[in-house]
Formats: structure tokens, C-alpha cells, sequence
């Protein structure tokens, strides 16, 4: 039991990780900010393994929500 | 701004009502379960965010306004500073409404039990007012944003 929560926790990692390295190679802006908000979306369910539901819910708001759709506001603002 | 394309919008006309209820679900319950006023407040705000980003700051003006969302944050902050206010007869901040029988006035059950809605006192009323002063803050701080990004848009352009 307590090696499968490991194991989940490993990936979850891992795949942010790479999300994040994809946030900094991807030439077009909008896919790197969709990276960019995958990454703070598996944080949140990081947060929530760690047993802080609190801290999981206003990542996953504002995080994954607001910051996403203030950079499309600032990429839309360039153009 | 422009709108985007009719995949998002339509996604989006399905999805918005139901993170709105979910963010409203969560402020409400929130002397019960995890989130309370900030998270559901958030939540009720990338709900606003997300209609903004599809439909475009030019067609979004029609329902969501700056100085509506600015009357119900200060609607917010003056009920929760009534509220903690109005138990000063004893200490500031005083929870007058706990185990009065009244509003939100049962007593909690110790032990494992579903939850009881109508306890907590003056906690839920003050969850209430910290989501109302939450949701309209970030609605106008994205709206702010989408506005501050049109005039330079036009700035620069001209």
C-alpha cells in the first residue's frame, strides 16, 4: 500500500517536471502556457496526496485558472 | 479583444454554470468540508476569467461590470467587519451566534457523523462574506487586466 501512494507520488513529479521543461522548449506561446498550467494542475493533486485539500483547491483556482488567463490576456495584448 | 473559436465557446456555455455552483457549493460548506471563502471565492473567479477568455473582453461587457463587482466587494467587506464587530460586548471577533439555537446555532456533534449545516455560529456568515469580497475582487482584477491589455493593444498600434 505504502509503496503504490510512492509510486503515484514519483510519476506526479515526473510529470511535472516535464511539463515544465515543455513550458520552457515549446517555440509557440499559447502551448507554452497551456504547459505551464498542466504543471500547476499536477501540483495541486501533489498538494491534495499530501493530504492539504485546502491549499489543493486555491492551487488548482488560481494556479491552473487565473494565471493561465491573465498570460492569454498579456500574449493577446502583444499582437 | 477577439472572441475564440465556437469549439471553446460552446464548451464553455455548458461548463461555466457548474463551476459556478461548485465554487458557490464549496463557500457555503466551508465550516464542513476543505475550501471555505478564499478557494471558493477563487473558484467562482476562473469561472469569470473563462468567460471572459472565450467570449472576448468586447462582447463580455454586457454581463460581467466593473462597478457591480465592485459594490459586492465592498458589500463583503462591510458584513464581515459588522461581524466582527458585533460580538465586541464580550471580545472582538466573538462567536455571539454558537449554541444559541438561532441561525447556525446547533450544537456540534462529536464524533464521526455526516455534518450538521446549522452550526459553526457566525463562521458561515463570515465565509460568505469573505467569498463575496473574493469572487468580485478577482472579477475585477481580470476584468482590469483584459481592459489594460485592449489599450495597449490600441497604443501601440496607433
Amino acid at each position: 500500500m505504502s509503496s503504490f501512494v510512492e509510486i503515484i507520488h514519483i510519476s506526479t513529479l515526473v510529470m511535472m517536471i516535464i511539463a515544465s521543461f515543455l513550458a520552457v522548449v515549446f517555440k509557440k506561446l499559447l502551448p507554452s502556457i497551456v504547459a505551464l498550467s498542466v504543471a500547476s494542475l499536477l501540483l495541486s493533486l501533489e498538494f491534495y496526496l499530501l493530504h492539504a485539500p485546502d491549499v489543493a483547491i486555491a492551487e488548482a483556482a488560481i494556479g491552473a485558472g487565473l494565471t493561465m488567463a491573465i498570460f492569454i490576456f498579456a500574449i493577446r495584448g502583444t499582437r | 479583444m477577439k472572441e475564440m473559436s465556437r469549439i471553446v465557446r460552446t464548451v464553455t456555455n455548458f461548463v461555466y454554470g457548474f463551476i459556478i455552483i461548485f465554487g458557490f457549493y464549496i463557500i457555503v460548506h466551508g465550516h464542513l468540508t476543505p475550501g471555505g471563502g478564499f478557494q471558493g471565492g477563487a473558484v467562482v473567479g476562473s469561472a469569470f476569467a473563462l468567460l471572459l477568455v472565450s467570449y472576448g473582453s468586447l462582447n463580455s461587457k454586457k454581463f460581467l461590470k466593473k462597478d457591480i463587482f465592485s459594490l459586492f466587494e465592498n458589500f463583503g467587506l462591510i458584513l464581515f467587519i459588522v461581524l466582527g464587530f458585533s460580538g465586541l460586548g464580550i471580545t472582538f471577533f466573538y462567536n455571539f451566534l454558537a449554541n444559541s439555537g438561532g441561525w447556525f446555532g446547533n450544537t456540534a456533534v462529536i464524533g464521526v457523523n455526516p455534518g450538521n449545516m446549522n452550526t459553526g455560529g457566525v463562521i458561515p456568515l463570515m465565509n460568505i462574506a469573505v467569498g463575496l469580497e473574493v469572487l468580485s475582487a478577482f472579477g475585477v482584477i481580470v476584468l482590469t487586466m483584459a481592459s489594460a491589455a485592449e489599450f495597449t493593444k490600441k497604443k501601440e498600434n496607433s
